[in-house]
């Protein structure tokens, strides 16, 4: 990876990171630095190994072998130099209100009672501000949209000031508008805040014009680059080791595999409004 | 009412067993196992018979296979707990132990009667005082438990991602759990667990109360379930355990019907900071 001689200090980097579940190779030797402050979008079919590979940043899944650094240091869970968003799951709780489920995760993982002192509240309506979510506070979370827990979840994962937010498929179920939307709202917070981002989707068109690079997840091996690197045919068809297919279409990109296999479906909507 | 021993007995014990209920039951109703309190008696039922046979009190025994059963569910995790057949054995199992137990004592029609439905005027203050030890021990745990067990409810991967282990906490809340059950069926009974420890929870989290307020008022709720259905136990000289149950109810159906109320609009009695 000649394209990182010159790239400022990595906040991110792989090392020979294998990792087996269940008899599956799930990530295969992969090995990637990522750039501090930069933007990148991690791409992959189901079942690439985006959440997986999210799980043993946070050291969470044990490495079979190799190993994820975290600003120099081996990764351990509880740091609090990254925010995580996972996926959304099926709610529980839903009698809670907004507020108490981002609070919840403020130092939660600390013995003692879920009470906070003022500082800690500040900290809280200061996440909920910076995603716009201060009118989503006093409602219980049974009445929100999926848009709107899913912008709780961004509260939740800024409130501990990371500095590495990992974000999973923070897209997923929202309308076309609305993704573009989160996109930017994504990219303005973490330039603000000089955050590094990974953030995995299906989708890659939402974030056109946002990513500073794309890593790009298929059978257990890993590309990382530019947008115009990584997603053109030759690239891809070596990263899939099968005959893929990159299609620029009314500015969109669209991954088409021939003959099936692990196919990445680019966009299954049409037109961003921006 | 109150001139009469067992009736201050029944009171205070009311008092204790509320105490912890209304919390252990509200982190319980947020969670989604509020049947994990009745798999619990069930399996504490079958520990109390044992320790009659054996010549213990009923409390020491209920409590241990409670406790036993809360941990075993705990490191079996929500696999297990998936699965119904599994987990309707294990109840049957139980209760046929325990029945077992029973045929071998001589007296025990009345001691079934008052494990299954509880027996709240016949405490002696020798239990009283089990009672309090039980109260204390539970509440100085949930104190201990309370925030990490939120935030693994409300949010358990970025919890785990945080370094709390789930299965600990899994594991820790159930045995709290099986203590709050022993003590809980002491006024309810195996079978009517449910009236004081998720009734009263249920409500105070169909007000959407936030989680310090919500524990409190599902306390008071469940000591006010507990202090009216003796009084009214007193007044009509039918059992208490029927207007407990009679009034966990209403009071959650009340809850259901201001939620409803409210519906769209912010939560009840919501207070942010």
């Amino acid at each position: 990876m000649t394209w990182q001689a010159n790239a400022p200090p990595s906040i991110l980097e792989a090392c020979d990171l294998s990792i087996v579940r269940d008899g599956r190779r799930i990530l295969d030797s992969v090995s990637f630095s990522i750039p501090t402050g930069h933007f990148v979008a991690v791409l992959g079919g189901n079942g690439a190994g985006k959440t997986t590979l999210f799980r043993a940043i946070l050291g969470l899944d044990a490495p079979s072998h190799g190993g994820v650094r975290v600003a120099g240091h081996p990764t351990r869970p509880g740091q609090s130099a990254i925010g995580y968003m996972p996926q959304s799951r099926q709610m529980v709780a839903g009698q809670i209100s907004g507020w108490h489920m981002v609070a919840s995760a403020l130092r939660g993982q600390r013995w003692g009672l879920p009470w906070h002192t003022p500082q800690a509240r500040a900290q809280v309506n200061a996440a909920l501000a910076a995603v716009d979510a201060q009118g989503l506070a006093t409602r219980p979370v049974a009445s929100l949209s999926g848009g709107e827990r899913q912008r709780l979840l961004l509260a939740q994962s800024l409130l501990d000031s990371p500095r590495l937010l990992l974000l999973d498929e923070p897209l997923a179920s929202l309308d076309p508008a609305r993704m573009r939307q989160t996109a930017r709202r994504i990219h303005d917070l973490a330039r603000q805040r000089g955050l590094t981002v990974l953030i995995s989707t299906h989708d890659i068109n939402p974030l056109e014009g946002f990513m500073d690079s794309v890593l790009y997840l298929a059978h257990g091996k890993a590309l990382l680059g530019s947008v115009d690197e990584v997603m053109t045919t030759p690239a891809l068809s070596a990263l899939y080791g099968a005959p893929v297919e990159v299609v620029r279409a009314q500015g969109r990109l669209f991954v088409v595999a021939e003959g099936g296999g692990d196919t990445l479906h680019a966009c299954d909507c049409t037109g961003h409004a921006d | 009412m109150l001139a009469y021993e067992f009736m201050r007995t029944a009171f205070m014990a009311a008092f204790l067993v509320s105490l912890v209920c209304g919390p252990v039951g509200w982190f319980l109703v947020l969670r989604g196992q509020s049947f994990a309190s009745h798999a619990l008696a069930h399996v504490g039922f079958a520990g109390a018979a044992a320790a009659l046979l054996a010549g213990l009190p009923a409390l020491a025994g209920f409590g241990g296979g409670a406790v036993l059963g809360g941990v075993a569910m705990g490191l079996a995790g929500q696999r297990a707990l998936g699965r119904d057949v599994v987990i309707g054995l294990v109840l049957s199992l139980a209760l046929g132990v325990g029945a077992l137990c029973l045929h071998f004592l001589t007296r025990s029609a009345g001691a079934a009667t008052s494990l299954l439905f509880g027996d709240i005027l016949g405490i002696s203050p020798a239990t009283l005082w089990g009672l309090t030890g039980l109260s204390l021990l539970c509440l100085s745990g949930l104190v201990v438990l309370a925030r990490p067990l939120l935030f693994a409810s409300l949010q358990p991967d970025v919890a785990e991602a945080r370094g709390v282990s789930l299965r600990l906490l899994d594991v820790l809340f159930l045995s709290l759990v099986a203590l709050a059950t022993a003590e809980c069926a002491q006024i309810t009974g195996v079978l009517l667990v449910f009236t004081l420890m998720i009734a009263p929870a249920a409500a105070s989290l169909r007000l959407g109360f936030g989680p310090m307020t919500g524990m409190a008022a599902a306390a008071v709720l469940a000591l006010a379930e507990a202090w009216a259905g003796l009084a009214l136990s007193w007044q009509t000289g039918w059992p208490a355990i029927f207007w407990i149950a009679a009034l966990g109810c209403t009071a959650f159906a009340a809850s259901s019907l201001l939620s409803r109320l409210c519906a769209g609009r912010d939560a009840v009695f919501l207070r942010t900071p």
